[in-house]
């Protein structure tokens, strides 16, 4: 059968082929439609969301000691926080059949670098797969299993933006069933002391020599001959770039395998073209190999080094075309994103944002928006899960320093149980002095409402225990009197709060707790919150002065002009905030 | 072999552009075509401008429609329509829903929305502009202005006229929406 998928979705649907039983994951653009598109293979493959893509990564390669086929996903940073596992796992191989997919960003769409995960894959020898389109996402992914079991090494599925959210035609396939094997402890193989480690380490060449080998005639990489010309080796995404730059006006090295690179077929294929060309985004990952192979070969010398590529690109960088445009001399407005009307985080910025003399640590999420004018409320964003440890280096270094600012932290839910519990012990254990703002919107926000440890639910939707935030930082060491939630759209109340907190010189730690107004409520939520969607804020037009108080919420359901204000009805939350910052009391709330 | 044709969906995240699109590639799909499309989620979702990029023939390489390249525009909102505007195929059609969203430096007063932006596009490439909201809420509910646009592009492009798009509609949409978006889809389609 024959349907439109994207790459996501593809990689989903190849696992379910490929006999998988267990897959783990952190949600992370581009790569978190994964797996959620994994609970309608529920029958067949256990999946879950883990805290952190270590976790994913550490749950996923146990199953395969287990004997058992599985999987985790990430985005592109997540495999810095997995590099402990996997490098190592690399050394001891697998059992059943293991595949991390790694997705990178290029162009940063939504992401905070752009590292080119091939180096990785190098550097940790990981045998890696890179297909081009949703087919080949899918048929790459179900080799993949019988693939690592048979070189007795963890694949990596590396794909990038334009794969996993371009869809295209996928004919589907049947499952292949593995077998489970009785467990049998194998300590040589998988416990890393270092006399079983430096052997390990020995073979692990050996495996890669042999996963070379196989490169050399395998159906991942495939030579395409037409006019000799010109050769391009070129990978993923690249090829369709240049296959539609070039057409038949030259001959093709497309690689699906690009660790261990093929150098023989690349010997070969060099030879038969005159003059080489590398397409590739971001890195000059193949570029350094075929050079180091004494190969003449023109690449980033031509195409840029970072950034998407696309055919304009490719065409302008080799051939020097550009198409003709109509053009305009009227200029667009930028439309930057910004907190959701009704956002639970603008209430709570809104209210920090006049705390003056303060250091904001930040973190990855939705919330780090709150920089964005109006607000101004967030000054860094690095990684997940550093606010809380950030702010406490900074902390401790100002005031040994003699500075007297204070520092918040601020991190969402998510995020919190990602990585900042540990950032917030190191803080209370070293006796800091910051305030770290949790910002539970009840739901893994930013990458599109996942469930997370701390709503109730599963990513097959059954129900969890639930952290109880307050109750783990007590547990941590905090003082229960340092420990308040409010309701964030309530000014008054996350005021009180800050006035309470911000004087301590000692670790306390403030709870947001409202949903994100865009997930799909649960039973709880409904009962929690009642006034969720029920109203709406309506600005009375005879007492309005004009005076944009209300606009510098940064409420995007407040449409300003110089003459007025007025709300969009079709956008507005009833979240009230602009309500509380009208000095005029010409806003009101109404019954929707 | 027929040439690659290429279509842009462009508007503001929210707008609906991912149901037009799921219905249009379905459709292109069954009619035996190559078909590809691309969109960009995350966090150029939040209010900021989103794209979701067509193609289809007998054989597609990339997924992105390149400037100089889109036999039609579908621009969701009026300011998208400029925006966009290098990406029309000279001769192309840029279809523009008459509507306006204010981003957030507008709102700021840290810049100006442009003005007569439709009037001035007209002076340029084929315009065919409308007010879709307009006529989605003539017909019960503005949300359906997304199909009103869908019907319009299909009109535009040409040439796929035998493909069903009232049981594509009916595949795509929750029963009780079918009746709403079919005759959505024709308004627009014989706008």
């Amino acid at each position: 059968m024959k349907v439109i998928m994207s790459g996501n979705e593809a990689i989903a649907r190849g696992a379910y082929e490929g006999g998988a039983r267990f897959a783990s994951a952190y949600p992370g653009t581009p790569s978190t439609e994964i797996l959620e598109n994994m609970p309608q293979y529920g029958d067949s493959v256990y999946s879950e969301w883990a805290p952190n893509e270590k976790v994913a990564t550490e749950a996923a390669i146990g199953a395969s000691i287990a004997g058992v086929r599985s999987f985790c996903a990430m985005k592109h940073v997540g495999l810095n926080v997995a590099a402990d596992p996997i490098y190592t796992f690399a050394y001891t191989g697998v059992t059943g059949g293991f595949v991390i997919v790694v997705a990178d960003d290029p162009g940063q769409h939504s992401s905070q670098n752009e590292q080119d995960n091939r180096n990785q894959a190098k550097a940790a020898r990981l045998l890696m797969l890179e297909p081009s389109d949703s087919q080949e996402a899918h048929d790459y992914m179900k080799a993949a299993f019988e693939l690592s079991e048979k070189m007795d090494m963890p694949v990596m599925m590396h794909v990038t933006t334009r794969i996993c959210h371009s869809k295209s035609i996928v004919e589907l396939g049947d499952r292949v069933e593995a077998e489970v094997p009785d467990y049998e402890p194998k300590i040589k193989k998988y416990v890393t002391a270092p006399a079983n480690a430096k052997v390990l380490r020995a073979t692990l060449e050996e495996r890669v020599e042999k996963a070379r080998a196989f490169a050399n005639n395998c159906e991942f990489n495939k030579v395409e001959m037409h006019d000799t010309g010109i050769g391009v080796i070129t990978s993923g995404v690249s090829y369709q770039y240049a296959r539609e730059t070039f057409g038949e006006g030259a001959s093709y090295l497309k690689l699906g395998m690009t660790f261990p690179l093929p150098y023989d077929l690349i010997k070969d294929f060099a030879s038969k073209v005159d003059t080489l060309y590398i397409v590739e985004e971001m890195d000059p990952y193949l570029e350094e190999h075929v050079k180091m192979l004494g190969i003449d070969c023109i690449g980033k010398d031509k195409i840029p080094k970072y950034d998407e590529l696309n055919t304009d690109i490719v065409r302008k960088a080799f051939l020097g075309v550009e198409p003709e445009t109509y053009k305009s001399d009227v200029a667009t407005v930028v439309r930057p994103p910004a907190l959701c009307a009704g956002c639970p985080h603008r209430g709570f910025f809104y209210a920090l944002s006049k705390r003056k003399g303060i250091m904001i640590t930040g973190d990855i999420g939705c919330y780090t928006l709150g920089m964005a004018p109006p607000l101004g409320a967030i000054h860094t964003c690095i990684c997940m899960g550093a606010a809380p440890s950030q702010g406490h280096g900074a902390s401790i270094a100002m005031r040994n320093a003699g500075k007297s600012t204070k520092v918040v932290s601020v991190l969402g839910d998510s995020t919190f149980f990602h990585t900042g519990v540990p950032s917030l012990m190191g803080e209370v254990y070293n006796g800091g002095s910051n305030l770290t703002v949790v910002l539970d919107n009840r739901i893994t926000g930013m990458t599109g409402h996942q469930q997370n440890p701390g709503t109730g639910y599963t990513l097959m939707g059954k129900e969890a225990p639930e952290v109880d935030i307050p109750a783990l930082c007590k547990a941590i060491g905090l003082k229960d009197e340092n420990i308040i939630t409010v309701n964030p759209n309530d000014l008054a109340e996350v005021n009180a709060a800050l006035d309470k907190l911000l004087p301590k010189e000692e670790p306390c730690v403030l709870i947001t707790r409202w949903p994100c107004v865009l997930k799909k409520f649960s039973q709880q939520d409904i009962d929690e919150f009642p006034t969720l969607h029920k109203t709406q804020c309506v600005i009375d037009q005879d007492k309005c002065k004009n005076c944009k108080m209300c606009v510098k919420t940064g409420c995007p359901a407040l449409i300003s002009t110089k003459e007025k204000v007025v709300v969009d009805k079709t956008s507005c939350n009833g979240c009230t905030v602009c309500k509380q910052v009208c000095p005029f009391d010409a806003i009101e709330e109404v019954t929707r | 072999m027929s040439e690659v044709r290429n279509i842009l969906l462009v508007g503001v995240g929210g707008q609906g552009t991912i149901l037009a699109s799921k219905i249009l590639t379905s459709g292109l799909m069954k009619a035996g075509y190559d078909v590809k499309m691309s969109e960009i989620h995350g966090m150029s979702q939040r209010g900021g401008s989103v794209s979701t990029q067509v193609r289809y023939g007998d054989k597609v390489y990339s997924p992105i429609v390149g400037k100089g390249s889109a036999d039609v525009i579908v621009a969701f909102e009026e300011m998208e329509a400029l925006r966009w505007l290098d990406h029309l195929k000279i001769g192309g059609t840029m279809v523009i829903n008459d509507y306006q969203i204010q981003p957030v430096p507008v709102n700021l007063g840290a810049a100006e929305y442009p003005e007569g932006i439709i009037e001035h596009l007209k002076g340029i490439c084929d315009v065919h502009a409308f007010k879709a909201a307009d006529i989605a809420t003539d017909l019960g509910n503005p949300k359906a202005m997304n199909i009103v646009l869908l019907g319009a592009l299909v009109k535009s492009m040409g040439g796929l006229d035998d493909i069903d798009w009232d049981a594509e509609i009916e595949a795509n949409v929750k029963p009780k929406f079918v009746e709403l978006n079919k005759k959505a889809f024709h308004a627009g389609y014989d706008l």
